[in-house]
Order: structure tokens, then sequence, then C-alpha cells
């Protein structure tokens, strides 16, 4: 009988390598059961879940979505567009109105980073992070890990490049923890202003050149310019970058050697990966968004049965 | 822990091929019958049902392993989740006649968890159960087995434990297990 260390799953910094094995080994079992004609269990048949989207999402908010109604739970929707937060209620306030219903869990995205850790301090229920502005992505990570994982065997001594705008990407950041955590070496590539001053200090590897950066690694996970988050202007032009760090299906025949593409989406074809590149075989693309439901029911399930 | 041995290596055989001819003279050529291992311990039993039923008949009966943790009724009712094993069944239930297999039945909310898990696969035509050791009147609910290797009176702090010939044990035997304080109230 084993258990997460923790009551929320704020971010990647805060779990233990063991907790994330024990998510992997659950999600393991989660993803037979998306194989069965019936593609249900029972588990979480009396949990309410509040799915709280302070901020647009298409692929995450479906996917927890539907890990949700896989595990037999109650799910509400909320979007801030179109609520009573454009009249001016506090974060807490809009919480505790939903807690008041009697719900067991929020799922929670925001753009202020640090807002799921501040909620976790003022309620009971369990908190799951869906993306908190530029901080983590915590289910991002996992994915993304169990992707690699299921792909190549283990993340343990594999080589990852994360290649893109290091600077606004909350996937970057979890991605980071979860594979050090995990054993692996990790990288970043970007332009200079893409990437944050003291990334040194994660202790990765740093690579301005985008070929090099392919080299040296056995994963390349490519991030979108996430031009909404960008205060002035930190690169010329989107063509200027795809032509700089744009990867394109020669740059990746030239090679010679296995390597696997991942993203998290949405793609923005044509700047950060051609077409060509994103739908070649070394793509794991579509695998990283089928083992999304998985990894969310394994998180929802062990948060949900924690004591 | 007192340990008092109910089932010896010999006996252990004497019934597994009990069992394997019962289950002949219902299913006769298994052509629509499958067997289903509960996991975690019912799949031994699984297995080697369906050795011996290979020995005897030479046809190898379609047999799975069936994970109940995720349809379990205790579930956020425990201090911690249960981890969940592998659940391996590469064939329809649809219509076919299932053997549900367990090593021991105590208060049947297993094989009523199995019962729920199942349908996931298809709508069996017949369902039955054949567990190794019956712990008799113990059940929480109003399940019985079809086929049972042994009926055994136990104290609900008792535990019984079947240990495999091979890794676990150099024979096949089944232990009854007593806490030392209630040593004087388990019967011989």
């Amino acid at each position: 009988m084993q258990q997460l260390s923790v009551r929320h799953l704020l971010g990647i910094k805060d779990i233990t390598p063991q907790d994330i094995q024990l998510i992997f080994e659950t999600a393991d079992q989660f993803k037979e059961v998306l194989s069965r004609p019936i593609k249900k269990v029972p588990s979480l048949r009396d949990v309410t879940i509040a799915n709280v989207f302070f901020e647009n999402s298409t692929r995450t908010r479906l996917s927890f979505e539907l890990a949700e109604k896989r595990l037999s739970a109650d799910v509400i929707n909320f979007s801030a567009s179109g609520s009573s937060v454009k009249k001016g209620e506090t974060l807490l306030d809009t919480v505790n109105n939903i807690l008041a219903m009697k719900v067991d869990m929020i799922v929670m995205r925001h753009s202020s980073p640090g807002a799921p850790h501040f909620l976790s301090r003022k309620i009971k229920a369990n908190i799951v992070n869906a993306g908190d502005g530029t901080h983590e992505h915590p289910t991002q990570a996992l994915l993304d890990a169990f992707s690699i994982r299921e792909k190549l065997g283990d993340v343990g001594g594999k080589k990852i490049a994360i290649i893109g705008d290091i600077t606004h990407s909350r996937v970057a950041l979890s991605n980071i923890f979860a594979l050090q955590k995990l054993g692996a070496e990790v990288a970043v590539c970007g332009p200079p202003t893409l990437l944050p001053k003291h990334i040194g200090g994660l202790g990765v590897k740093v690579f301005w050149n985008v070929r090099e950066a392919l080299q040296w690694c056995d994963v390349a996970n490519v991030l979108r310019i996430q031009l909404e988050r960008q205060q002035g202007k930190l690169f010329p032009s989107l063509r200027e970058y795809a032509m700089y760090f744009g990867i394109n299906k020669k740059m990746l025949d030239e090679l010679n050697k296995e390597i696997v593409l991942m993203h998290p989406g949405p793609i923005n074809r044509g700047v950060e990966l051609t077409s060509d590149a994103a739908d070649s075989h070394h793509s794991i693309i579509l695998d990283q968004v089928e083992n999304g439901v998985a990894i969310r029911m394994a998180v929802l399930y062990l948060l949900a049965g924690r004591a | 822990m007192h340990k008092r041995l109910i089932v010896p290596h010999a006996l252990f055989q004497i019934m597994i091929q009990r069992l394997a001819h019962q289950l002949i003279e219902t299913h006769r050529d298994f052509s629509d019958s499958v067997i289903l291992g509960l996991q975690p311990r019912g799949i031994y039993v699984a297995d080697r049902l369906q050795q011996t039923l290979q020995k005897i008949l030479g046809v190898s009966v379609q047999t799975g392993y069936l994970d109940i943790t995720f349809h379990r009724d205790d579930f956020r009712r425990r201090p911690a989740p249960l981890a969940p094993n592998a659940t391996k069944v590469d064939f329809s239930l649809e219509g076919k006649r299932v053997i549900l297999v367990d090593d021991v039945l105590y208060t049947g909310r297993s094989v009523r968890a199995a019962l729920d898990a199942m349908i996931s696969y298809g709508r069996p035509a017949q369902v039955e159960l054949l567990v190794l050791i019956d712990r008799q009147f113990t059940r929480d609910l109003p399940i019985e087995a079809t086929y049972v290797g042994q009926r055994v009176d136990s104290l609900h702090s008792q535990r019984v434990e079947v240990t495999w010939q091979g890794a676990e044990s150099p024979e096949d035997v089944i232990w009854l297990l007593t806490p030392e304080q209630d040593k004087s109230h388990a019967t011989a």
C-alpha cells in the first residue's frame, strides 16, 4: 500500500521521485483501462471535481474532464470568461463559492504563478495545478516523462533537450524538475532572450544552436513561442525564429540517429516545427495526448484515495 | 502468529485434480469457456488449472487475469489506495461462460468487485466462481462459490495463506494463521 507524499499536486518541485514512480505505475493500469471496450471504472463515483480555468485551454481541460469521467467522478466546469470574475470577485471568493456546493477536488489553471499554492493554504479540497502562469504545469511534465519512458523504456540516463521559449514556459520548468528527479540529463535551447538569466542554476546544459542541441539529445521536446505572455520584442520576427530555431524533417534526417520528437501542443506549424517533422515517425506528439488521460486519472485517483 | 497446516502438498494436488475434473464435467471441451484469475493471488490458481486441464484434455483453455483495484468498494475508506495489478484479458467475454477463480473466498467483496470489473469486457453468458478455500460463515455479501477446494471454519482475526511451489515455497500448501492472542479461541 503506497500513497503520494502530498495532498495537492501543485508542482513537480514538491513531489518525490517515488511519487512520480507511483503515478507512472498507476497510469500503466489506467492505460489498460482505456483500451477496454468499456473505458470506465467506478473508483471516484462519490467524488465531485471542479475544473476551474481562469485561462484558456483545450487539450488540458478536455484531458482532465475525460480522466474525471472515466473515473466516474461528478464534474463541473468553470471558465473565467463569462463568469462573475469579470464582475470583480476575488479568486478566494470564487473558489469558496464553488466549494460551498460540496466539491472535493479542484483542478485549476490560472495566469498568476503561485495561485494554486495560495489556494491550498486556504481551502480543504485537494488541488491539482493545471498550469499557473509561467511557473509549473505538473501533469504535462508527468505525461511527457511517461511518454519518454514508454518509448525508450526508461527516463534515467537519457538526454532530453527542451527547445524554444523557455522563459515563458511552465512546461519547461516542470519538465526540468521531473526529468532530473528521474535521473535524466536535461538541456535547454533557444535564443538568449527566451532563456531565463540564471537557468544554469537548475543544473541544465544550455545550447544556443538548435543543431548542436539535436545532435546531443535522445529526445527533443519542442515548445511553442508564447506570444501572449511576451512583453516587448524578444526576437525580430517569427520568420527569423523559424529560420534559426525551427526544426524540419531534413535536419532530423541529417542527424543519422534515432531521435524522439515531442511537443506539448498547440503546435504553430511552420514556426517551431514544420509539418513534415511534426508528422514524421520521430514524433510521439499524439502519444503524449493519449498518455495525458491515463496520467491525469492516476493523479486524481491517488490524491482522492489519500487519507 | 500461530501457523496450522490445513492442506498439505499431496492433498493440494488431489484438490486441483478434482476441481479440474469438476470443471470438465460442466464445460466439456471449454470451447465457449474462459478462466479469469483474480489479481493478485487468484492468478496462480488460474494458471495451475489451465496447466492441469491442458494435461487432461490437451486443449489450452483461454485464461486471463482480472485486476479489481479500481472497482473495490473500500476506496477512500482506507488510509491509502491499494496499488493496482496488471489486467490481462486479451479476449472478449461477450457470450462466454466465465469461470472466476480466486484462492480464498472470505467476505465476498472481491468477487462483487470482480463481477463489476468483468462486465467491461462484454456480457458473459454465464459466470461461475471457483475457490481453493471457502472460509464459510464469514460472508458480508450473498455470494457463494460454484466449485470449492475445501471449506474452512475460521475467526475473523485469522488468515488463510496459500503458498505455491516455486519461488514461495518448496511445496504447494495452505496454512491457517492465528494471531497469538486468539490462539485459545481457535478450534483445532
